[in-house]
């Protein structure tokens, strides 16, 4: 019972703060989970960076005391732990480029193509469930719900391909792949627009994609709220039909919606592997897949401890986002 | 007792669902005069809350209406959407039942209660607003702490008065109270009852109370109606029929609860065999038959209208 206002604001701060250990103790986790993973796979690491090819054995063990793989697992733990915290993530066998640095360089790519895709078809996609569900069976409905169902059973890199020869290589609307037009010595707003120019395919193949989730997420969501009393009230009071959906079904039903959009964010690092293959996009998806074939294993074991730490990171902010919105979380 | 504030005249209401038309109100009729108050009873799926929805058009879409309802001189089915708006809640406010989720659980409990006052424009601004949620909850017993409450922190007698404080928000002229003690605790109930007739003998508020306690009634309502199976079965002034019942099936209601000050009622409360029918497939002639003690041959084919029983009193029964 609320005698108060402090209870209720002393239990949200709990509840965050108990998600906030959670996430670093997940995150600890994965630090050695991501360790011991790639003692697993890596059995011979010198071997690999020779593909095979003959290399006296003095030098293999001069390299092997190099990279401390003749320490003992604990040690060379410790070097692991000490050297993530220093942001060393060792070389890339491919470019000889210290990860960190390729990581970064990747990064901007990466969120501005995922960034863009993630927020247009979370906005579009909410939008869209919500027409669909107060109009249900009705034709909005029907062409809402089974459009966007088409792009969402089709696997992304497919659909990139089919917009890639249709727009870039049949029709020529649209660059076939990179950011910028090569030796382009373009600024401003003329590079600008060659990012735009070049970014349009793979932000739209990705917003398709993702697109589905966030109607029919919300579509049903909506649904399961239409049917409460609450609304009836609403509805007796004399508000207006568009006054009792984005008032008070809206934000009832948005809540499972919140939680999708947060783990979808978490993937915006990681989120676009074979799309940005397909469209030679050069952030940390088309650096993962390079570095699969490789294999990089380095390169690979920062990208995953990255990946992961943003998971983990919208994860959190989705329950602060939850708590903000729904007053029932308190000491739950 | 002059202008009715409501008026129904041969309402009838059809479901349209996927397994066809369900009647589920099926010619009702009754004045309601400003001040007055009338208790609506009946087993779950009489079409009692049916009904209620009804009066304030809130019915889902498709439902299949016929007949005139006349609240405060306008015509209901005749209004505009814009129209609808106006009245409702300014002229009929409904309570509904506060163990549902007739309260949304992201908004305060105040913020709920000024709703229809900022919509309405009954009050000229948010301060005018919050001072006069702050006297409703006084007014049904609130501490105005609770307006900053959100419906889960609430027990359910306290958001039964919450939903009682949000239907007075403009000052209707017609409460329609839909089961509004149902899943209370008997104390709890008690409370509000007393509140809803409190509420009355300060103001001309006119009321109609719907339940299937035919008990409860007999505190809060002048006239009380029956209902079995979509219609009026039994009507006239509330003890009356709660005591000296003539429709059969009245009769069987109210011996189901013991009468105080009579020992015998209180060891044999006597039950009703059988269910109510399905609106969907109603038995021929009079809808009670199947359960009824005296039903006769003619039962089975005539569905008998409404008839004079008694000094302001109606009963549709062929033995009347």
């Amino acid at each position: 019972m609320l005698t108060t206002e402090q209870p209720e604001s002393r239990g949200r701060t709990r509840f965050i703060l108990k998600k906030m250990l959670g996430s670093l103790l997940t995150l600890v986790f994965v630090l050695v989970f991501n360790f011991v993973l790639f003692r697993i796979v890596q059995s011979d690491p010198i071997g690999s960076l020779f593909r095979g090819r003959n290399v006296p054995a003095a030098k293999i063990a001069d390299l092997r005391t190099a990279f401390g793989l003749d320490e003992s697992l604990w040690v060379q733990f410790w070097a692991y732990v000490r050297q993530t915290f220093q942001l060393n993530f060792g070389i890339s066998y491919q470019s000889r480029q210290p990860v960190w640095n390729e990581i970064v360089s990747a990064i901007p790519a990466t969120v501005a193509l995922v960034g863009i895709s993630a927020v247009l078809s979370a906005l579009i996609g909410t939008v869209g469930g919500v027409i669909a569900a107060w109009r249900r069976n009705t034709w909005k409905d029907h062409a809402i719900t089974s459009g966007t169902m088409v792009f969402y059973s089709m696997p992304d890199f497919w659909l990139g391909m089919i917009l890639l020869v249709g727009f870039a290589v049949v029709l020529g609307w649209f660059p076939v792949g990179g950011m910028t037009d090569a030796g382009t010595s373009a600024t401003g707003v003329a590079l600008l627009l060659d990012r735009i120019h070049h970014i349009f395919l793979p932000a739209l193949t990705l917003t398709l994609a993702y697109l589905g989730e966030y109607a029919l997420v919300t579509r049903s969501s909506l649904l399961d709220v239409m049917g409460e009393d609450y609304l009836t009230v609403a509805r007796a009071k004399g508000l207006r039909d568009v006054v009792v959906r984005n008032k008070h079904a809206v934000p009832n039903a948005l809540l499972p919606v919140v939680t999708l959009t947060a783990i979808n964010f978490g993937f915006v690092l990681s989120g676009a592997i074979a799309v940005e293959a397909v469209f030679s996009w050069p952030g940390l998806g088309k650096a993962t897949a390079d570095a699969i074939r490789g294999p990089d294993l380095p390169m690979l074991q920062g990208l995953f401890l990255l990946f992961s730490a943003a998971v983990i990171f919208f994860n959190l902010l989705a329950d602060i986002a939850y708590a903000w919105l729904d007053p029932r979380v308190e000491g739950a | 007792m002059s202008w009715p504030v409501l008026s129904v005249k041969d309402l009838t209401i059809t479901y349209n669902s996927s397994a066809g038309l369900v009647p589920a109100v099926r010619g009702v009729s009754f004045d309601l005069a400003v001040g007055e108050s009338l208790g609506l009873a009946g087993e779950s799926g009489c079409g009692k809350s049916t009904l209620a929805n009804s009066l304030l058009r809130l019915l889902p879409e498709g439902t299949v209406t016929s007949g005139e309802v006349t609240i405060d001189g306008q015509d209901l089915f005749a209004l505009s959407p814009g129209g609808l708006r106006a009245v409702r809640w300014t002229t009929g406010a409904i309570v509904f039942q506060g163990a549902l989720h007739a309260l949304n659980p992201v908004q305060t409990a105040g913020r709920q209660v000024r709703e229809p006052m900022h919509v309405h424009e009954t009050v000229a601004s948010d301060d005018e607003a919050r001072v006069r949620s702050r006297q409703l909850f006084e007014r049904v017993g609130l501490s105005a702490n609770l307006l900053e409450a959100y419906p889960h922190q609430l027990s359910g007698g306290q958001r039964q008065r919450v939903l009682i404080a949000m239907a007075l928000a403009c000052d209707p002229q017609l409460l329609i109270a839909d089961e509004p003690t149902t899943a209370l605790d008997l104390m709890v109930q008690a409370q509000v009852l007393a509140l809803i007739a409190e509420l009355r003998e300060e103001s001309s508020l006119s009321l109609i109370f719907i339940t299937h306690d035919l008990s409860v009634l007999t505190c809060v309502a002048d006239r009380l109606a029956i209902m079995y199976a979509g219609r009026i079965v039994e009507q006239g002034p509330s003890m009356d029929v709660f005591q000296n019942a003539t429709h059969p099936y009245t009769k069987a209601l109210a011996a189901a609860f013991p009468t105080i000050g009579d020992p015998a009622s209180r060891k044999a409360p006597s039950g009703l065999a059988g269910d109510p029918p399905t609106p969907g497939a109603l038995p021929s002639g009079c809808p009670f038959h199947p359960r009824c003690p005296l039903a006769e041959d003619r039962c089975r084919t005539i569905e008998p209208d409404l008839r004079s029983s008694g000094q302001g009193r109606e009963a549709a029964c062929v033995l009347i």
